[in-house]
């Protein structure tokens, strides 16, 4: 068992370093930003950290490269024909149980 | 509260139920993790509700349950979650201008992924009430998840721990996908980020760059690049 005052300073460091870098832009940055280019970069930022999390990485979260590629491919299907969150989510767990039932057989 | 605020709170709170829905699973998935690798049950519970970030925390977790030094800890969890102050930046622009400070330091704690990118997807401006709405029903999933995973641990079979494992992505590409089909310039941002995160994952010699890193310079890459590219007009930038 881990000495619990360790776990809680642990928490603790990392709960600050989560927070600070949320709260210091939108404390310090009130008034409207005009320059064109950095509103156009601001906007596209979102898109490309998901993007940049998601791959490569979602080849690797499951038990093996085949059920994540078919789980991603139907992530990206259901997404495409726009579904919920969940249901893309939901559907792309399924289809990576199925997958990894059936290559138990081969 | 007044009337209109309260409208607005549960605008917020309906439209954060889809994240809701996502976070329960993903965040079981980490309190199964963490009571599996021996924290005890309210430390788990503890870190989701102080932290309230995926990827930073797994892997602060991770380095708690590993014995590493403090130093460690917060250069990992803050290399992570550096992309927040892109995102909080972004999302500066995108809060009326009249958000007191107060509100502005407590809201920014729920930035999450999630969070933001529905933030980002209303129309006009993003007031307080709205806000905290999107944020509150978020966080409950994040903590209920928690507290069902660190106290089911070891009660789900490998076979169905695995499979959640993608569940977390599958909603990232939830979001990304619908405006990446309509607009050429976002699609042509999650092509270029993702792309330059496979080379930086998969060249021998870049694999020294740390996940936080990675996310950080490709998603500043991608967005510059298209943003030379294919500038916003001036309106339909943020609001």
């Amino acid at each position: 068992m881990t000495d619990l005052s360790y776990v809680l300073v642990g928490i603790g460091v990392m709960a600050l370093v989560t927070y600070l870098p949320r709260m210091l832009p939108l404390a310090i940055f009130r008034k409207r930003i005009n320059n064109r280019f950095i509103r156009s970069f601001l906007s596209y930022v979102p898109y490309a950290v998901l993007a940049a999390m998601t791959f490569p990485d979602v080849l690797y979260s499951t038990a093996s490269l085949y059920s994540a590629l078919v789980g991603l491919a139907v992530a990206v299907f259901l997404a495409y024909r726009g579904k919920s969150l969940l249901t893309v989510a939901v559907g792309a767990a399924a289809a990576v149980f199925l997958v990894e039932r059936l290559l138990e057989f081969l | 509260m007044s009337d209109q605020s309260l409208k607005k709170f549960w605008k917020g709170a309906r439209d954060g139920f889809p994240i809701f829905l996502g976070y329960v699973p993903v965040s079981f998935a980490f309190g199964m993790m963490a009571t599996e690798g021996g924290l005890p049950f309210w430390t788990a519970v503890l870190i989701s509700m102080t932290n309230f970030t995926s990827a930073g925390q797994v892997a602060g977790t991770s380095l708690i349950l590993s014995g590493a030094a403090y130093l460690e800890i917060g250069i990992t969890t803050f290399v992570i979650n550096i992309r927040y102050m892109l995102m909080s930046l972004s999302l500066s622009q995108k809060l009326e201008e009249k958000m007191s400070t107060l509100a502005r330091c407590v809201l920014s704690f729920g930035n999450t992924d999630e969070i933001f990118a529905v933030a980002m997807q209303q129309e006009g401006r993003v007031g307080t009430s709205y806000l905290a709405g999107l944020i509150a029903t978020p966080y409950l999933g994040w903590t209920l998840g928690t507290v069902l995973g660190a106290g089911a641990s070891g009660l789900l079979p490998l076979s169905l721990r695995t499979a959640l494992g993608i569940l977390i992505y599958g909603m990232f590409i939830a979001i990304m996908i619908p405006p990446a089909r309509k607009v050429r310039s976002i699609l042509m941002t999650v092509c270029i980020a993702a792309a330059l995160s496979c080379v930086i994952r998969w060249v021998p010699w870049l694999s020294w760059i740390s996940g936080g890193w990675s996310i950080i310079l490709c998603a500043v890459a991608a967005s510059a690049v298209v943003a030379l590219r294919y500038p916003v007009a001036d309106e339909e930038a943020m609001s």
